[in-house]
């Protein structure tokens, strides 16, 4: 009997068109997407049906966690460095390139003045550890240095919009105190930072 | 992975023998460099935030201002006390003739303070409705929808929302109540610290306040 023989056949499909299309869509998420930025205490935002989106530019943050702990930032290294530069003739003390170019880094600062040299020098991996975010002093005492924070942000960015983010369970004591130095300041305007939630049919 | 094929060309066959090039295919195994490409796209993907936060804005009055308020009609205000643990007070108008008014504790559910705010603002809401189907019919263009709205609901006879906060409310609670300013159209509020005559009442509503704010109850 005859054998039938299967023909050995080279199955070779090409790959070519598939890595077009990998790389293609590989480039869209990176030109689109712009990296989380990591922050020092997590919190999570109440949620409301507002829709208007947050500027990346432009902007300073104060963060408040559900403790009452307060933290600010501001966009742009250069801003960041001017900020802490600003901060440091303030308060007497004075910084060098390298903390400066530290602290630049950083999108969000929790760190009293008094604290904050030694805090810069700490290896990167301790900078994160929320015992060494204290927040920064803002009772209505002697040492507001949220003020002096809000007031040299605004003196390097005349335009920056205030965003204040904060814990759902965070009591309202805190933001009180907040809005009234931020009121006193002459800022008037904030952007309450929200998570998105379905408008309700009326 | 890549191969050279050599087989091309038609040598056994007899004819005119003239030089010709070989042809040479190179072909190259592609699929490494497609896990590789797919690889990275689940990298950005997952690392990355597409959605961007929302947020709401709010302004309040500069200090001065808030010191000296304009005046308001008693009959169109309405005070919104958020309390502890989200419960939430409310009253119309002001105490009249030495007459507390009435305080009513509610909570954030949709037939609690909603359903108060929808009540009392009925004409701008259907005002805006109007609009917003004018609008959604094409008769309206956004931008005229917009400013028609926006003085729908600056009406000087809709009601006058003041929010005034507990110390032992939540973040969360000013927030659901600016939102509910905003899904029930009340174009006039303003956030406001309370004063001792309102943690008063809503102390006698079974409200528990704390130690800075029963200090100043004492004081009244």
């Amino acid at each position: 009997m005859p054998k039938v023989k299967v023909a050995k056949k080279d199955l070779w499909i090409d790959m070519t068109p598939m890595c077009d299309m990998a790389f293609l869509l590989l480039d869209f998420f990176i030109m689109t997407s712009s990296f989380t930025a990591q922050e020092p205490v997590q919190v999570s935002t109440p949620s409301s049906v507002s829709e208007i989106k947050i500027p990346e530019t432009n902007i300073m943050t104060v963060l408040i966690d559900k403790d009452g702990k307060v933290f600010f930032g501001i966009d742009g290294q250069d801003n960041r460095k001017d900020l802490l530069r600003k901060m440091g003739e303030l308060n007497g003390i004075e910084f060098t390139d390298k903390e400066l170019k530290t602290f630049s880094v950083l999108n969000l600062t929790g760190v009293p003045m008094n604290l904050m040299k030694p805090f810069l020098d700490l290896p990167k991996e301790q900078r994160d550890n929320p015992a060494n975010n204290p927040g920064i002093p803002s009772d209505d005492s002697t040492n507001n240095e949220f003020k002096q924070w809000v007031s040299a942000a605004r003196a390097i960015n005349m335009k920056a919009k205030i965003a204040i983010k904060s814990d759902r369970s965070t009591p309202y004591k805190v933001i009180k105190n907040i809005m009234g130095t931020m009121q006193n300041l002459q800022e008037n305007r904030y952007n309450l930072i929200t998570s998105l939630e379905m408008s309700p049919d009326k | 992975m890549a191969e050279i094929n050599t087989s091309g060309g038609d040598h056994g066959k007899k004819g005119k023998h003239k030089p010709k090039a070989k042809k040479v295919t190179v072909r190259v195994d592609m699929t490494p460099m497609v896990d590789l490409g797919f690889l990275l796209i689940n990298f950005f993907m997952l690392t990355t935030s597409i959605i961007k936060p929302q947020t709401m804005e709010i302004s309040v009055p500069s200090k001065e201002k808030s010191d000296n308020p304009p005046p308001i009609k008693n009959s169109l205000a309405i005070t919104i006390i958020p309390g502890k643990d989200n419960t939430v007070y409310y009253y119309f108008g002001a105490p009249q003739n030495g007459k507390d008014p009435d305080i009513i504790k509610t909570d954030y559910s949709k037939n609690g303070l909603r359903k108060m705010l929808l009540d009392r603002n009925a004409n701008v809401i259907a005002k805006v409705a109007e609009l917003k189907k004018k609008n959604e019919a094409k008769q309206m263009n956004d931008s005229i929808y917009k400013k028609e709205a926006m003085r729908a609901r600056a009406d000087m006879n809709a009601p006058m929302v003041i929010i005034k906060a507990t110390n032992s409310s939540t973040y969360s609670n000013l927030v659901d109540v600016l939102d509910e300013m905003q899904i029930c159209n009340i174009g006039r509020y303003a956030i406001v610290d309370i004063t001792a005559y309102d943690l008063k009442l809503v102390k006698d509503k079974g409200e528990a306040l704390d130690a800075a704010e029963t200090e100043q109850v004492n004081k009244l």
